[in-house]
């Protein structure tokens, strides 16, 4: 192993390597999470499925039913759960990322490890609760007796899109979150804009032709149309504001990493 | 290749006390987005006020914001490969944050160092355990925390298991674990990581005196495998046990680099010489009857069998009743100990005017640690005309026995009475 130099200022040479090293703690961190989320909890995991599931029926009955959104020709609550998916999992890495490393406190205060570990975990835990949702996504297509095109098979890729567009904001606010509390207060507002501001309830089409570029600068556009598009396979994606929309995840991604490095070495002093 | 493993050259640490911060109290220790916002924007009007003080002669305008603290100041040492040093000190001497350093878990502010090992700390037993996890559980997830792989866990399992003697609980959450049980599961998995260089604070002074014998022990075998070790510590006789080198840090800097004999040797006589620990009455604690204007006390004697000398001077604004004193002996949580009570009557005039008053008292054979004297003078035992707790801490740093082998604590007492016995064949 290569002589390890500690200087002051200098960025950590090995850090990808450490993160490599300890890939192992990604796991059991968010096995830990998954572990203490649900005990002492009654149904359990099923509060996985349950949040996302009343949502959609709320947003089935309010846009669906009362206001008569559109829904691109698909039964309107397929419509809202397929862009639910990826909406509840960016919103929760949001939340839960930001806590992270303060609720982690004694972690960072006393032991040594990549501390990127702690809100990319927090990200996984997300992602595997949203996993867990796809099994009712699969129950509400037998329900509407519906059958999803060949396109589902892209999904992965737009669930690889929706990790990069969560991540990227995830470690922003997290490393934002650990010197400034305000986050705290920030994040839930974040959350409840962003769903009336994404188009869940509603398609980005609905957008009129000279905003969509401006639209797409939010990276849950891309998901959101992305999802659809793999699921439903009715609407044709909107090539030039999905472009910018990944672009923008890609961004974020970059700023968020390197806003994270060059605050991280504090972090256990102000934390 | 050389043989030192770790190298450490002109290493400081500073720190900014945030007065501001701490003046609203201890809530809010972290700033608000909104401090800083309004910070930028006073940023002229304290630079104005800056230069008016300068103007008049008065400099207080900045250093009243941010004071510098040095935890760390210069500090250079090499450690050898399959050296074992103990690295001892008072508190607040900037042991921990060197350690903190050496485990990479703060950058310095200064310096540089060079680790030519896989490095393992273990600043505190049981860090990452989640008390909602069974003891199985938090096995893997502390393991995993402090750097070990899945494989080398599962390897190990069943001797961290033998280790901290909790196979029945395995499956049980770990906080319904008595403490003793926690502290060790926690110091079993610790114990088994095998790194080449192992940093470790204070962690002996947990858990019952056999589980400390036993972890003396497996911090023997560790030291003896060959393995580097830096082992902070207030425990005299474990340092003495396990260290071939001691290193003695005095606020921030090492002042003090030889064998481990030597630099306990230094440390007692310093500490010695330093506990010339003083108290005086603060502008904003008037009194209005008598009371102790001062206090000032000097160790002497045999180390652990400390004689204490106060010189106190009291002061009355009014004549009064005449009272006695008494003083307290409390140990580091401040839960008393015994108490010193020369006079059980009042002897001490309350004319109005300062007095001086000696006071000598003879302390029994103490264990090793810090103790806190609280003074008290009244008329009567329920009537109080001064109460100043806390007023001196000092240490006791030689343990009565320095043969024994595992270290002394609270859990039998702070005394250690003289004993003696005779052993006949019947």
């Amino acid at each position: 192993m290569a002589k390890l130099i500690i200087e002051a200022g200098v960025a950590e040479k090995n850090y990808w390597f450490d993160l490599w090293r300890y890939r192992e703690l990604f796991y059991f961190l968010a096995w830990r999470d998954l572990l203490v989320r649900y005990k002492q909890t009654a149904v359990g995991l099923a509060w996985a499925v349950i949040r996302p599931l009343l949502t959609m029926i709320v947003f089935s009955v309010i846009f669906g039913r009362i206001a008569k959104l559109p829904s691109d020709g698909v039964p309107y609550p397929l419509f809202v759960f397929a862009a639910m998916l990826p909406w509840q999992f960016f919103a929760n890495s949001l939340s839960d990322s930001s806590s992270s490393l303060v609720t982690n406190e004694k972690l960072i205060s006393k032991v040594y490890f990549p501390r990127l570990i702690v809100p990319a975990s927090s990200v996984i835990v997300s992602l595997v609760d949203c996993l867990i949702s796809v099994v009712v996504l699969v129950g509400l297509f037998a329900w509407y007796q519906f059958v999803p095109s060949v396109r589902i098979l892209t999904l992965p890729l737009f669930m690889l899109l929706a990790f990069v567009a969560s991540m990227g904001p995830g470690l922003l606010i997290t490393a934002l979150n650990v010197e400034y509390r305000d986050f705290r207060y920030i994040i839930p507002f974040i959350v409840q804009f962003g769903l009336y501001v994404s188009p869940v309830g509603f398609s980005s089409s609905a957008i009129p032709e000279q905003w969509r570029l401006i639209y797409a600068l939010n990276p849950m556009v891309a998901v959101i149309d992305g999802f659809r598009w793999a699921i439903f396979g009715t609407n044709s994606l909107y090539w030039p504001g999905f472009a910018i929309s990944v672009c923008v995840s890609v961004l974020l991604l970059w700023i968020g990493v390197s806003y994270f490095r060059r605050v991280e070495r504090s972090f256990a002093d102000i934390i | 290749m050389s043989d030192s493993i770790i190298k450490v050259e002109g290493l400081s640490k500073r720190y900014l006390l945030e007065h501001q911060a701490t003046r609203t109290g201890g809530a809010f220790q972290y700033k608000r987005f909104s401090d800083v916002l309004s910070g930028v924007a006073s940023k002229p009007a304290r630079w104005l006020a800056a230069r008016r003080d300068r103007r008049s002669g008065n400099g207080m305008g900045h250093s009243s914001q941010q004071e510098e603290f040095w935890a760390l100041k210069d500090v250079s040492f090499d450690i050898k490969r399959g050296e074992v040093a103990g690295i001892i000190g008072r508190n607040g001497a900037g042991k921990s944050t060197l350690l903190k350093i050496l485990s990479r878990i703060t950058e310095p502010t200064k310096g540089r160092i060079e680790i030519d090992g896989r490095v393992a700390s273990l600043l505190e037993v049981g860090t990452g355990f989640h008390p909602e996890l069974t003891g199985r559980e938090n096995i893997f997830l502390n393991g995993a925390i402090l750097g070990m792989h899945q494989s080398e866990i599962r390897r190990k399992f069943d001797e961290i298991v033998d280790f901290a003697e909790v196979e029945r609980f395995l499956d049980t959450p770990v906080k319904r674990y008595s403490s003793g049980m926690y502290v060790r599961l926690a110091f079993a998995v610790a114990a088994h990581l095998e790194p080449e260089i192992l940093i470790i604070d204070e962690v002996l002074a947990v858990g019952d005196s056999d589980f400390q014998k036993k972890c003396l022990g497996k911090m023997k075998d560790v030291a003896h495998g060959g393995r580097t070790v830096l082992f902070v510590s207030h425990n005299m006789s474990a340092v003495r046990n396990l260290c071939s080198r001691g290193l003695l840090m005095v606020k921030g800097q090492k002042l003090f680099d030889g064998t481990a004999e030597q630099a306990i040797a230094e440390y007692s006589s310093a500490t010695t010489t330093q506990s010339s620990l003083t108290w005086k009455r603060p502008l904003n604690l008037p009194q209005d009857q008598i009371g102790f204007e001062s206090i000032e006390v000097h160790l002497s004697g045999e180390e652990s069998q400390v004689q204490l000398k106060c010189s106190i001077v009291l002061q009355s604004p009014q004549s009064g009743e005449p009272v006695f004193i008494a003083v307290d002996i409390c140990d580091q949580l401040q839960t008393p100990i015994m108490q010193a009570l020369p006079f059980t009557k009042p002897f001490i005039s309350g004319k109005s005017g300062r007095q001086r008053l000696s006071l000598e008292i003879d302390l029994p054979r103490l264990i090793p640690g810090q103790y806190v004297l609280d003074f008290w003078i009244g008329s009567h035992f329920s009537t109080t005309a001064d109460y100043v707790k806390n007023a001196v801490t000092f240490e006791v740093v030689q343990a009565p026995s320095s043969d024994r082998s595992f270290p002394h604590s609270s859990s039998h007492g702070y005394l250690v009475p003289e004993s003696r016995c005779a052993l006949v064949t019947l």
